[in-house]
């Protein structure tokens, strides 16, 4: 599958390579800066990139292509999936996800893309799993480390790997059990010359940040599941339940997660006054002694909406099972603006 | 700090240097970004003491040096015997350092790496399964073809490990071994059968890909792991599942016939490895019959469906594709959805997904209309994606939506990207010729565009290329657009136009002279173009119009003799010849006219994704249009199905049941009826000879499972059997005890193809009689419960431990992962085990619905609301109050409880503690499985309990104390009759069969009256469902609507039929053998459908 993958900056240098089989020499990469040059924006390079021996599947993100190089067919998404996983998997790791964090933790970073891949087929792309592998760095662990010459690879086998909950490590402990849930919906919409909406829908998340001891199993249920009607799940949800109560049952990966996102093209704003239809104004000032913008500018609205779902979303509640004590528990609601675009 | 022979240090400052650079070698000055060679030798001369020292700390910084230096690409080798040493490191780091160059020198320095060969093997026999799953995977990895024999022979052992993480390792080690000498490829392929048969979620996926790079040819192997896979989908990794779909639709390309209604593509095929030549003949001659799907290929196609709710946006396509390939074209529409919210992700992620769709909407417009909006361009969009909407919208323009589009389109058309606002005109332009009705309006419109300077070039190219269709009306335009010539500077749109004018030069006789006569003034300003253009335009007029051009054209003519360009001089000279007749001119001029004016074909506008599907969707050759390196063709689907008992492991009933005309098994049965074992047929025939039969038993281990049935049955309770009464089938509750059964004759594994005719024989025999072992099996089963039910339990675990052993002596030991309930033909019957967790139990939940949906065929449940009962109020409670409700699951307590929720309330202001279930008063026979403690519920607290009754199948009350620390309260729990049923999937065609035995006694029947709008199919079904937990069956008629379920606790079917008559009034239908609860659920039913 996945044969070599080059890092590579927006001044074009390979400030990464990895091989998973044997050595595909970096000039292959002449073919992507060829294509780069045509496409003038870097977001216009093409993501799958022919050349006479091998593909290039490319992913770009913090201004680094991430650009995969592989030999025979393939589903190009699985590939383009796994890249942006790498990706997360850096950023979960070192917060930020930058050439010089990269270069910085090069170590770190290629033991990592060693546990990832397997001969080229995705091993361990679970962050619960790979930070049981590989400890991530942290200044504290670093000196220690120096100290006392311990390493920051783990000697156990991720347990996880070998559960029926493979997305959760083994043995979490916590002094002050909690699990917050974000409900994030943002609105995509496209506001016509006068006014009109042409297309509106939301896109909302379920963020999860679940700190509590051992093996909790968690239910999550919904005043009104029925507006969930287009949903994807993290793997821990099950679906089944889902589908015969509406109810989210799941054991939850220990940290950070996006329990569920959903899709809704059309929901229920109440009631409005036809006699005062709500209106926002606002007005535009151009920086003095900018350009003129273009004829006919589109302009994208950015704004924030504190506890509120603008579905109208609301959970209900949440039940643990399987543990004994009384975690604590957190739900926020926030509505923002996606690509909210108005044309003029 | 500057260790730096590294160039990268320098542009990403010090921070690297904390980390690589701590062992003070920052005595090297860099030298600059290239020319380090000496410095490097001096560098490496240190890192070979430090790998040297024997201080760990020093060994690691060393190799995370190294490690820093293979990253950037920078060249290592020479360190190979310094760092080869360390193998063997106790410190696990520095170990995993080193494998990591390993990996990457290995190839380069063969004999040295094969000093650290007897490590790994060591390692290979640690007691530690990482070490063991590491130590191969280093081993394999490294590319010396001198070590294949010893590869080999890991991954043999490796591959009957216990651990499933050190086999999925092996399934990984199997590529690696084949790319390095392909000529293992017998033996690895010997190492694929034996690891596809592995029952581990953690190998499926691993194998799969192995099974795909090493032989996918070999889909021969599949069949026996078919339906293991497809029930083990969904719990298997998510990039396995992508790499199992796709090779799952191969196979069912192969396997299945078409469930597409116009399968006219379908070729004559060589696949049926198992028939023989006059079998073919006989299924062509039945292929008239209608079409009815294979149990397995539904099978396939309902287990993907629960992925396309996968977060994984390359499993959601994998899926759709599946669905495009091989669903029925009316199912494919479900993935549309899913493909649409992967729209929200990241820029690739689209790409790939619009190319996919852009394909699919071509043929199938309907599936992503609904979604048309989601195409909608924005501002924001990279110009590759804009595009691949447009691309999309355009396909799916149609007359309904068509002005809608164009208003958008008038929107992209002002856009500040100008390649886009060009492909937008394009767009237009293929919307004209696709939809008659706009044609004109779409010219109208490109016509006024002609005056947006932006856009009028590609405006103008376009109107070309549509008036050339239909050139006859639109002179207008054309003197509309000959006007533009003084503006449009443009050339290809100014050559456009005078191409334009030149072909239709006699529908405007006035202008056009006046056009030559402009352009003559303007020649030798012109673009290269235009000129070329120019004197096509001075010939055609020369031709038609002669008198009033002639010497306009050869003033043109005259000046492109001179022009500096070759290609004018040429082309001037050509048209000369041909259209001013002279002494030399040859016959060729007296062809002038017809050669300048003839019709030309007008230009197709068709989408750059047209046939783009014969690759099949979702693959790396679909994206770039070519056919990519290792590319697997999708086969067309064959004209008859190859032998669908193939696939037949140890459920041989499911087959039976399903495949409706048993056709490819009543082909084997006319083949070898006679030639074999006719004391087989005898056992089907008469129920009192299986007793005699399980005599034998050892030694017919591999046959049918019906026969297994018999044999167990008649041992455990043959006299039961004896007043089996015949001519009644209880399906389900037959394929329980099958299942039951089949897990004990778990070697059929080993049974080969005869034994499978035999197999299919039987059950057709048992088919045609009617008097079945089956029958008389679940009879006795029925009635001799609950005794036998437990007593066969116990009796089948044993054997499957036994057959377990004999098969695979090596997994003997039940390994972590060997999750036999993933197996198919797992029995969901009762855990045995009360003290399971609550979110243990949760989970076994999950894998075995997920198993009995496809097996038993208990469908999940219709999604009703919850109806709460009150089981205890608050004030009857002191405070504590206690709700219960149906979930309508199969009970994980037991397979003949309902399983039953309690939701408990404290509404006082103290703590309620002890809550538990007292005394219980149960009417015999009743069984309840009761809920564990609760310690104690704080104020204002709820949870939930789960708990299991068995109601006999009655409406008996359950009678029970509910009770705290301090008291004890009564309280009942009386089922509604609907909620003793759980949902049964099955065909029309078997219902039918079901309720043709079901008559007489066993029906019960009533006459509804109802406005008609209470009986719409979804009304109808909203309201049955409500009362009872049934599955709906497809019903072909309109007026008829059907649903299945069984009751819970002895299994037997309860057959619901809704007919609707003329006017308002309506038959209902209850077929059961269960006749009180049928007559009880009549009489609910019956004031449900009548009220408005």
């Amino acid at each position: 599958m996945i044969h070599s993958l080059f890092l590579i900056n927006s001044s074009g240098d390979i400030f990464l390579e990895k091989h998973w089989k044997s050595v595909v020499s970096r000039s292959v990469c002449d073919y992507f800066f060829e294509a780069q040059e045509r496409a003038t924006e870097a977001e216009n390079v093409p993501p799958v990139i022919p050349t006479p021996h091998h593909y290039l599947l490319s992913v770009y993100r913090h201004k680094i292509f991430f650009v995969a190089v592989i030999q025979t067919e393939v589903p190009p998404l699985f590939v383009i999936e796994f890249l942006h996983r790498v990706v997360d998997t850096f950023q979960d790791y070192f917060g930020v996800c930058s050439e010089p964090v990269i270069k910085d933790n090069v170590v770190v970073v290629y033991e990592v893309l060693e546990e990832m891949l397997d001969n080229g087929f995705p091993l361990a792309t679970e962050s619960n799993i790979l930070k049981e592998l590989i400890k991530p760095p942290t200044i504290l662990r670093t000196v220690v480390n120096t100290i006392t010459g311990s390493t920051n690879v783990g000697d156990q086998l991720p347990t996880g790997q070998l559960s029926v909950v493979p997305w959760r490590r083994t043995g979490v402990k916590y002094t002050n059990n909690e699990a917050y849930f974000d409900v994030i919906e943002e609105i995509d919409a496209i506001i016509d010359k006068s006014g009109s909406t042409i297309t509106a829908e939301i896109q909302g998340v379920i963020d999860a940040c679940v700190k509590l001891t051992g093996m909790p199993d968690l239910t999550l249920s919904f005043m009104n599941p029925r507006l969930l009607d287009d949903v994807s799940f993290h793997p821990c949800v099950r679906f089944k339940r889902w589908e015969s109560e509406r109810i989210l049952s799941f054991i939850p990966p220990d940290g950070n997660f996006r329990l569920l996102s959903y899709h809704m093209l059309s929901w229920d704003v109440g009631k409005i006054n036809p006699q005062k239809l709500p209106s926002l104004k606002g007005t535009m000032s151009l920086q003095a002694g900018a350009s003129k913008p273009d004829e006919n500018p589109t302009i994208n609205l950015q704004f924030k909406i504190q506890q509120l779902a603008i579905s109208g979303l609301k959970v209900n509640r949440l039940d643990m099972y399987g543990e004994k004590y009384k975690p604590f528990k957190g739900i926020k609601y926030m509505t923002k603006a996606g690509k909210f675009q108005v044309r003029t | 700090m500057s260790s730096n022979s590294f160039p990268y240090n320098e542009q990403s400052g010090g921070g690297e240097a904390t980390e690589l650079g701590q062992e003070a070698t920052s005595t090297i000055s860099p030298s600059g970004a290239f020319g380090l060679f000496s410095s490097d030798l001096k560098k490496n001369e240190d890192l070979k003491q430090m790998l040297e020292s024997n201080k760990d700390s020093a060994k690691l910084d060393a190799m995370k040096r190294i490690v820093g230096m293979i990253a950037k690409g920078k060249n290592a080798s020479e360190l190979f015997p310094a760092v080869v040493k360390n193998v063997a490191s106790k410190n696990i780091e520095i170990k995993k350092l080193v494998y990591v160059y390993l990996v990457r020198y290995a190839e380069e320095q063969q004999d040295l790496a094969l000093l650290s060969i007897s490590t790994f093997q060591r390692a290979l026999k640690d007691p530690n399964q990482l070490i063991r799953a590491s130590a191969l995977r280093v081993l394999s990895s490294i590319r010396v073809p001198i070590i294949v024999p010893i590869m080999m022979l890991a991954i043999k052992e490796a591959s009957a490990d216990l651990s499933p993480y050190v086999r999925k390792n092996a399934a990984h080690a199997i590529q690696k071994l084949y790319s390095l000498d392909p000529e293992q490829k017998e033996m690895l392929i010997e190492v694929i059968e034996k690891l596809l048969k592995d029952k581990s979620t953690l190998v499926a996926g691993s194998v799969v890909m192995a099974f795909e790079e090493v032989c996918p040819d070999r889909i021969d192997l599949i069949h026996k792991n078919y339906r293991k896979l497809c029930n083990l989908l969904v719990d298997v990794e998510e990039w396995g599942q992508v790499v199992i779909i796709h090779m799952l639709t191969r196979y069912a390309r192969t396997q299945f016939v078409s469930p597409w209604k116009e399968g006219d593509e379908l070729e004559d095929n060589g696949k049926n490895f198992y028939e023989s030549d006059d079998d073919q003949k006989e299924k062509t001659d039945k292929k008239k019959k209608p079409y009815t799907m294979d149990p397995d290929h539904r099978l396939l196609i309902r287990n993907t469906k629960p992925l396309l709710q996968s977060r994984n946006a390359a499993v959601v396509m994998a899926v759709a594709q599946l669905y495009w390939h091989i669903s029925p074209k009316s199912e494919a529409g479900i993935i549309s959805k899913s493909l649409v919210r992967l729209l929200r992700s990241n820029r690739e992620v689209q790409y790939i997904v619009l190319q996919n769709i852009a394909t699919m909407s071509i043929q199938r417009k309907g599936m992503f209309e609904p979604y048309l909006k989601s195409f909608y361009v924005r501002s924001t969009d990279p110009t590759m994606i804009k595009t691949l909407k447009l691309e999309i919208l355009t396909n799916l323009a149609n007359e309904a939506n068509i002005s809608t589009l164009l208003r958008e389109f008038q929107t992209y058309v002002k856009s500040q990207d100008k390649q886009f606002a060009a492909a937008t005109i394009q767009t237009i332009g293929r919307c004209a010729t696709n939809i008659l009705e706009v044609t004109d309006t779409c010219l109208n419109g490109l016509v006024c565009l002609l005056s947006n300077r932006d856009v009028v070039a590609e405006s103008v190219v376009v109107i070309k290329k549509l008036l050339q269709m239909q050139p006859a009306q639109h002179g207008e335009i054309i003197k509309h657009m000959a006007k533009l010539l003084d503006s449009i500077t443009v050339p290809v749109a100014r050559a456009s136009i005078l191409w334009l004018i030149g072909e239709n030069c006699e529908r405007v006789p006035k202008i056009a002279p006046d056009v030559l006569r402009k352009m003559a003034k303007s020649f030798t300003s012109e673009d290269d173009l235009v000129k070329l253009q120019i004197l096509n335009l001075g010939a055609k007029l020369y031709l038609t119009n002669s008198k009033q051009t002639k010497l306009l054209t050869q003033y043109i003519l005259n000046l492109g003799k001179y022009d500096q360009n070759y290609d004018i001089r040429d082309r001037t000279r050509f048209i000369r010849q041909l259209i001013v007749p002279n002494v030399k001119s040859g016959a060729l001029s007296k062809y002038a006219k017809k050669i300048f004016l003839a019709q030309k074909p007008a230009p197709l506008l068709e989408s750059p994704f047209k046939d783009r599907d014969h690759f099949q969707l979702g693959t790396l050759s679909h994206t770039l249009n070519i056919k990519a390196t290792g590319y697997l063709e999708l086969s067309n689907w064959p004209e008859v199905a190859p032998d669908p008992s193939v696939r037949n492991v140890e459920v041989i009933e499911l087959a039976k049941e399903w495949t409706p005309a048993g056709k490819a098994k009543q082909e084997n049965s006319a083949k070898k009826f006679y030639s074999e074992s006719e004391e087989e047929e005898d056992s089907s025939d008469s129920s009192s000879d299986s007793e005699s039969e399980s005599g034998s038993e050892s030694g017919e281990q591999g046959e049918s499972g019906e026969e297994g049935d018999s044999n167990e049955d008649s041992s455990e309770d043959s006299s039961s059997e004896q007043d089996s009464e015949s001519g009644r089938e209880s399906g389900l509750e037959n394929k329980r005890t099958a299942k039951r059964n089949s897990k004990a004759k778990g070697k059929s594994d080993s049974e080969d193809g005869e034994k499978e005719n035999e197999k299919s024989k039987t059950s057709d025999s048992s088919n045609d009689e009617s008097s079945s072992i089956e029958d008389s099996s679940s009879d006795s089963e029925s009635e001799s419960e609950p005794e036998s039910e437990s007593e066969s339990r116990r009796v089948t675990k044993e054997k499957e431990k036994k057959t377990k052993q004999d098969r695979t002596p090596l997994t003997k030991d039940v390994s972590l992962l060997d999750l036999d309930d993933f197996n198919p033909v797992s029995t969901p019957v009762a855990l045995p085990t009360p003290a399971l967790s609550p979110s243990l139990m949760a989970d076994l939940e999950g894998l075995h619905l997920s198993t009995s949906s496809s097996v038993i065929s208990v469908s999940t449940p219709a999604f009703v609301p919850t109806k709460t009962h009150v089981l205890l109020h608050r004030m009857s409670g002191k405070g504590l109050a206690a709700h219960y409700f149906f979930p309508r699951q199969p009970c994980i307590f037991g397979d003949k409880m309902v399983s039953i929720q309690i939701t408990l309330n404290n509404t006082t202001d103290r703590k309620i503690e002890n809550i538990h279930i007292g005394e219980k008063k149960l009417p015999i026979g009743m069984k309840m499985h009761v809920f564990n403690p609760i310690d104690s519920l704080e104020p204002e607290g709820s949870i939930t309990v789960s708990m299991g009754i068995d109601f006999c199948d009655s409406t008996q009350t359950a009678s029970f104390q509910l009770c705290t620390k301090d008291d004890c309260f009564n309280v009942n729990i009386q089922p509604p009759v609907g909620e003793l049923l759980l949902p049964v999937a099955m065909s029309e065609k078997d219902f039918k069969k079901e309720q043709g035995v079901l008559t007489g006694m066993n029906e019960t029947s009533a006459v509804i009256i109802a406005a008609p709008q209470n009986f719409t199919p979804s009304v109808i079904f909203q309201k049955v469902v409500n009362v009872a937990n049934v599955g709906a069956v497809p019903s072909g008629q309109d007026n008829i609507h059907r649903f299945a379920a069984k009751t819970v606790h002895s299994g037997s079917l309860m057959l619901v039929t809704v007919e609707l008559k003329e006017g308002s009034t309506a038959q209902l239908i209850i077929n059961t053998e269960k006749t009180v609860i049928g007559s009880v659920l009549l009489r609910e039913l019956k004031p449900v459908l009548s009220q408005g």
